[in-house]
């Protein structure tokens, strides 16, 4: 129940993006009812030239040719109408499709990190690409064969009974059993194709397990247990796909099947009909030719129907998305002009889920030039502030102010652009060099390998086959993580705002890579207020502020002789490091 | 199965699947318990066909003997007659449906499990060239193509050509003149039918390009979404991405458009040679050569053909993807299994030399241009402690997954216990090692089933005991114990209580030599202290190797390895290298800066 209601409203929903075509679907229901008709008009035509040939001696030659003439204009205007039935059918599906992609994108767009934090990319951009292209699917398929079949269907049915009630009532009668044979089928075999997408999904989910592990597997022996497990799933699957495809394929014989005995109605009741004269030899072969289709159209409506479902149901997981809350919009807000670097935390109250409070009654006053260090084990939450920062996400309680101004009552625009940002996981574009560290912003080439030069990343571009216009993947292709990160410190050397966020990621680069890096964050902090996410000693101690998290907590804050002299976790942490170095001196 | 296909069909599928073939043909080896299926699903299926094609003869009969003759109990035996032929047909296609079905699933299956089991036995080198995501598309979606391909060509690749021949046949029996009409027609329409797939098939992989480039747009969209806010480039990606949307649009509405010929296209012609033969039959029913019920019969014939043409069209479209598919799958089995095969005689393990020894060892992987690692020796005694460090791309993941062989060193010997690595049975060196790798796995299930991957038969007692030491019994106290369950990929434990219990899982196993391959990193620095405390002081006294990329983690080893570009840049204990090897003096100080004015180094 409350099913088809959702379904009605993703419907109703759906409506709209499909009124903007009317004209074409007006179009493209003429065409099909032209075609549909027509089509069914050439076995009434053919039956009427057989009657013209009776026998020897006994062919009426300019009627024959009178309805071959017709029959071949007919046959020419059916033709160019499906043609054009399915040219405006692709328009409609296809442009109502890329317009729900478009909305569905540039939702993504606005909205508020919170959602897209929550939900895997990968479902996302099957909402996007996958279920868009379901959508079409079953809309092409619904206007193509949706319509032209109830026309098909009502059209034989006063064909047939224009010629002769009593046999179309033969063929009325039996064709409900076709359909009640194909439903009775489906019936039965949905539950073993439902067996079998489930255990198809096991072995899926087992393959995938131990494939992308594959190396552990085998680096603790366990090919054969594991292939143990994987058999006893396959042996399972191999029963239910067995049953599945064999009793599902039972359909179509067995429809053909019920045809047959339409057809065979037929002839007796027309053979009949025609030894007493009531109908010509012609009309019967009319009915043959209708009885062979008639069930035809019946079998497309009820695939339509499948498909059609499928598609809605596509379609609500697109609008879904489409109509998510998006992040409140700030075109009436002020602009951040004349940043010095003032930043103050008051009060700040923030959760990802409610009831799990994270940070609570936070305050924190940062002057221009000022340095925040914010460390801690990894994992405990330090991007926490950075999303605060950025206003990624709203504080729940209390407000952070950037020159005194609530970070709400600004543009984000300006907000962000306040900033500069390099984090720890490097994101680049597919694009050139050029391109990657320009991201939008209207500088010249000379610009670029200046901020490049400035942040040491010129060395290795210079070396790169076609320099600054290298094109690079969205992976980085060949670059080093090291690179990578050098390419995400020239944009920002570009720009350079009066306030840095930087995550200070050292795992996985080579010490001499490191040593650039960290010279070029170095000169980019000179004067800025900067909030590092800190992993070095040295930055640590040169810190204004530290702020010491642990599972999402803040801990602890202040400067580097009040943290020790608390000596709570930081000490522990600080001692843990520092202690060892020195034993081994 | 290749003797009545249409000529047509056979040229299109050779130059499609040309090279190819032969390929795919290694593949049907699986379907060599399903022999008996295979043939006779297809011979039913012709059956059925042969019945079918009977209807119109018999149809034929009733207008000209029992409507002409007023017979109308000829006609109601003519009609039972067509019933049967229909119960018949039924029959026998049901038949036909099972033993496809049979062998389709079974072929499946069969492949399935060929196929897991080769990926089982690919050595490490291979793994890495194919990648996961194709070796998991390989297993699923290809499988279950080629599997529906299977069932598709039994079924129908001999029906539907028998049928359009079959009604050209039952055409010449009735007239040979009018069944001229059938032989003109069948090649244009298979003309047309092919000609159109053939055009629209290489236009369909450029509609499938543009949407991977839609696709790639929206996924670097979301996994850049930050980057995009903070420089405010929303706008600019909306209109890039408007701009490929509109492409995909374009180019699939010009498909759509050549592919929508072919309906059409088809549809007058066979209502053109049906007019011809109306316009035939007239001449020869008006001189005697013909009956008004013949004339019907090949009308109705004709319509059959289109039919089947067209079912045997989407026949090849399923086809392709299940020979592409099939051949996908197939370069899966041509990769070799395991390289180290080539096993050198045995030795004896003897004397004390050492528990690892490398002497100028040299690796090359395959494929790459230089080698990844270059002129190593050291020599590691049981029980001791080595330390592995250097940056990233150094070497050291490259150094350690020699030693249980997982990839084949190319250049000079390592010895394990005083035996030439490359005389080990695999499996033999493996119970030897326990490796601890960079990505802290654990697999669906509980616990105790993950640790005993480490050893089969490990008593409680024992997971407690290696759980300890690994600093990892009380994340499990703390949860159910050993009977704590492990989601898939380990989710519902945090970065560093998985690499924990993967040291646990390791440690079960009782090595004799233990490889920690950076697999602390998450760990703070108390734990990480901790943990090496306990691995020290365990009773069996491995050797260990520890590779990391922070030097307190590997300073107080017996021996420190340093490499850079796969070269071992120093070689001794910390107070050694730090007066003597200046690559570790730069990662030292990068780390503990504050040491270096002590340390009176200055290297600015």
């Amino acid at each position: 129940m409350a099913k088809t209601k959702s379904q009605w409203g993703t419907v109703k929903k759906l409506l709209r993006y499909i009124r903007k075509y009317t004209a074409l679907i007006l179009a493209s229901l003429v065409f099909a009812a032209v075609s549909a008709v027509l089509t069914l008009y050439v076995p009434i035509l053919t039956g009427r030239a057989i009657d013209f040939i009776v026998g020897k001696g006994q062919v009426d030659f300019s009627g024959v040719f009178n309805v071959i003439k017709t029959i071949l204009i007919v046959v020419l205007v059916t033709a160019a109408a499906q043609w054009l039935m399915n040219v405006c059918n692709n328009r409609i599906t296809y442009q109502i499709v890329r317009d729900m992609r478009r909305d569905a994108f540039a939702k993504i767009e606005i909205l508020p990190l919170k959602y897209l934090d929550g939900r895997s990319y990968g479902e996302l951009v099957s909402r996007v690409i996958a279920d868009a292209d379901q959508v079409a699917e079953g809309l092409l398929m619904g206007f193509t064969q949706f319509f032209t079949g109830i026309i098909t269907i009502f059209g034989t049915l006063c064909f047939m009974l224009n010629i002769q009630y009593k046999i179309a009532l033969v063929v009325i009668c039996i064709t409900p059993l076709s359909l009640f044979v194909a439903s009775f089928i489906a019936k039965r075999t949905y539950v073993m194709f439902k067996r079998q997408s489930e255990t198809r999904g096991e072995q899926t989910a087992l393959i995938e397990e131990m494939i992308a592990n594959q190396k552990v597997v085998q680096a603790f022996g366990q090919e054969e247990k594991v292939l143990g497990r994987f058999d006893e799933i396959n042996e399972r699957l191999r029963k239910y796909s067995l049953e599945a495809t064999f009793f599902s394929s039972m359909t179509n014989p067995s429809t053909r099947f019920v045809n047959s005995l339409v057809y065979t109605g037929v002839g007796i009741f027309g053979a009949v009909a025609a030894v007493m004269g009531q109908i010509s030899v012609g009309q019967l072969a009319s009915f043959l030719s209708y009885a062979n289709q008639y069930t035809k159209p019946f079998n497309e409506i009820s695939g339509v129907v499948t498909e059609l479902q499928n598609a809605i149901a596509c379609a609500g997981r697109i609008l879904e998305l489409i109509e998510e809350e998006p992040q409140p919009k700030d075109d009436d807000a002020k602009s951040l002009t004349d940043v010095k670097g003032n930043v103050a935390l008051s009060h700040v109250d923030f959760s990802y889920t409610k009831g799990q409070n994270l940070i609570v009654d936070f305050n924190l006053d940062v002057h221009p030039g000022q340095r925040v260090a914010i460390v801690g084990p990894t994992g405990c939450g330090k991007t926490t502030l950075i999303n605060l920062l950025m206003r990624f996400y709203d504080v729940d309680g209390g407000a952070i102010k950037v020159e005194g101004e609530d970070i709400r009552d600004i543009t984000r625009k300006s907000l962000r652009s306040s900033y500069g940002m390099v984090l720890q996981e490097t994101w680049l574009r597919e694009g050139t060099i050029l391109d990657n560290i320009r991201m939008g912003k209207d500088a010249s080439r000379e610009d670029v390998i200046q901020a490049a030069k400035a942040s040491h990343a010129h060395s290795f571009i210079k070396r790169l086959p076609q320099g600054y216009d290298t094109w690079i993947t969205e992976d980085g292709g060949g670059l080093s993580q090291g690179q990578k990160q050098l390419l995400c410190i020239a944009r920002v050397m570009l720009a350079l705002p009066s306030m840095l966020i930087l995550d200070e990621a050292t795992s996985s680069i080579d010490t001499r890579t490191e040593i650039k890096i960290q010279k070029a964050f170095a000169k980019m902090m000179e004067g800025r207020t900067s909030f590092i996410v800190a992993h070095r000693l040295s930055t640590i101690k040169e810190a204004d502020v530290i702020l010491v998290m642990k599972d999402g907590h803040i801990l602890e804050q202040g400067n580097h002789e009040k943290l020790l002299a608390e000596n709570g976790f930081y000490a522990t942490l600080y001692n843990s490091q520092f202690v060892a170095a020195k034993e081994a001196e | 199965m290749c003797c009545n296909e249409n000529p047509l069909v056979a040229a299109f599928l050779s130059t499609i699947a040309w090279e190819q073939e032969d390929i795919v043909k290694n593949l049907l080896i699986y379907l060599k318990d399903y022999k008996k299926e295979c043939v006779l699903a297809p011979l039913f299926k012709m059956l059925e066909a042969i019945f079918e094609l009977f209807v119109p003869l018999v149809m034929a009969s009733v207008i000209d003997v029992g409507i002409a003759e007023g017979d109308t109990s000829y006609i109601i035996k003519m009609c039972l007659i067509l019933i049967l032929l229909g119960i018949v047909g039924l029959i026998s296609a049901v038949t036909a449906q099972y033993f496809s079905a049979k062998a389709a699933a079974g072929f499946g299956t069969a492949v399935r499990h060929g196929l897991f089991a080769h990926i089982q036995r690919l050595s490490f080198t291979n793994q890495d060239k194919l990648g996961d995501a194709t070796l998991i598309t390989r297993m699923t979606s290809d499988v279950n193509q080629a599997q529906s391909g299977v069932n598709m060509v039994l079924r129908l690749f001999l029906r539907s050509p028998f049928i359009v021949f079959g009604a050209m046949v039952m055409a010449f029996t009735i007239d040979v003149t009018a069944a001229l009409t059938f032989v003109v027609i069948i090649p244009l329409l298979s003309l047309v039918v092919f000609g159109v797939m053939a055009v629209s098939i290489p236009l369909y992989k450029k509609v499938q390009g543009k949407l991977d480039s839609v696709t790639q747009s929206a996924r670097e969209n979301l996994t850049g979404v930050r980057v995009i806010r903070a420089f405010h480039l929303e706008q600019q990606e909306l209109e890039a991405f408007g701009e490929k949307n509109q492409e995909l649009t374009r180019m699939q509405m010009f498909v759509g458009k050549i592919s929508g010929l072919l309906n059409p296209v088809t549809y007058v012609m066979i209502n053109a040679a049906t007019a011809y033969l109306i316009y035939q039959g007239a001449l020869r029913v008006d001189s005697g050569i013909l009956t008004q019920g013949e004339v019907v019969a090949l009308v109705n014939y004709m319509g059959q053909i289109l039919v089947e043409l067209i079912k045997l069209a989407n026949l090849i479209v399923t086809v392709t993807k299940a020979i592409a598919c099939g051949n996908r799958i197939q370069t899966i089995f041509e990769v070799p299994e395991g390289e180290q095969g080539k096993l050198q005689r045995r030795e004896e393990e003897n004397g004390e030399e050492g528990m690892v020894v490398f002497s100028h060892v040299g690796l090359t992987y395959q494929d790459a241009s230089e080698e990844s690692l270059t002129d190593i020796s050291f020599c590691a005694r049981r029980g001791e402690t080595i330390g592995v460090i250097g940056g990233t791309g150094s070497g050291k993941t490259s150094l350690v997954h020699l030693i249980p062989g997982f990839y084949p060193y190319t250049k000079g010997s390592i010895r394990i216990a005083g035996k030439e690595l490359s005389s080990y049975e695999p499996g033999e060196l493996r119970k030897k090692v326990g490796i601890v790798m960079q990505k802290a796995v654990l697999f669906k299930g509980t616990i105790r089933e993950n640790l005993s991957w480490g050893r089969e038969n490990a008593t409680d007692q024992e997971m407690r005991e290696a759980l300890e030491t690994a600093q990892a019994l009380e994340i499990v106290e703390k949860k159910e114990g050993l009977d704590t369950v492990v989601s898939q990929g380990g989710k519902n434990f945090s970065g560093g209580q998985r690499q924990r219990l993967t040291i646990a899982r390791a440690l079960v196993r009782k090595p004799e030599i233990l490889i920690l391959d950076d697999s602390a990193s998450a760990l703070d620095y108390a734990t990480d202290a901790a943990l090496r405390k306990a691995i020290a002081g365990l009773q069996e006294k491995p050797t260990v190797f520890i590779v990391s990329q922070r030097a307190s983690s590997i300073q107080y080893a017996d021996k420190i390895l340093v490499l850079e570009d796969g070269e071992l840049a120093g070689a001794g204990t910390h107070s050694e290298l730090l007066d003597t090897c200046q690559v570790y003096q730069e990662i030292y100080y990068s780390q503990f800066p504050e040491n270096q004015q002590k340390g009176g180094k200055d290297n600015g």
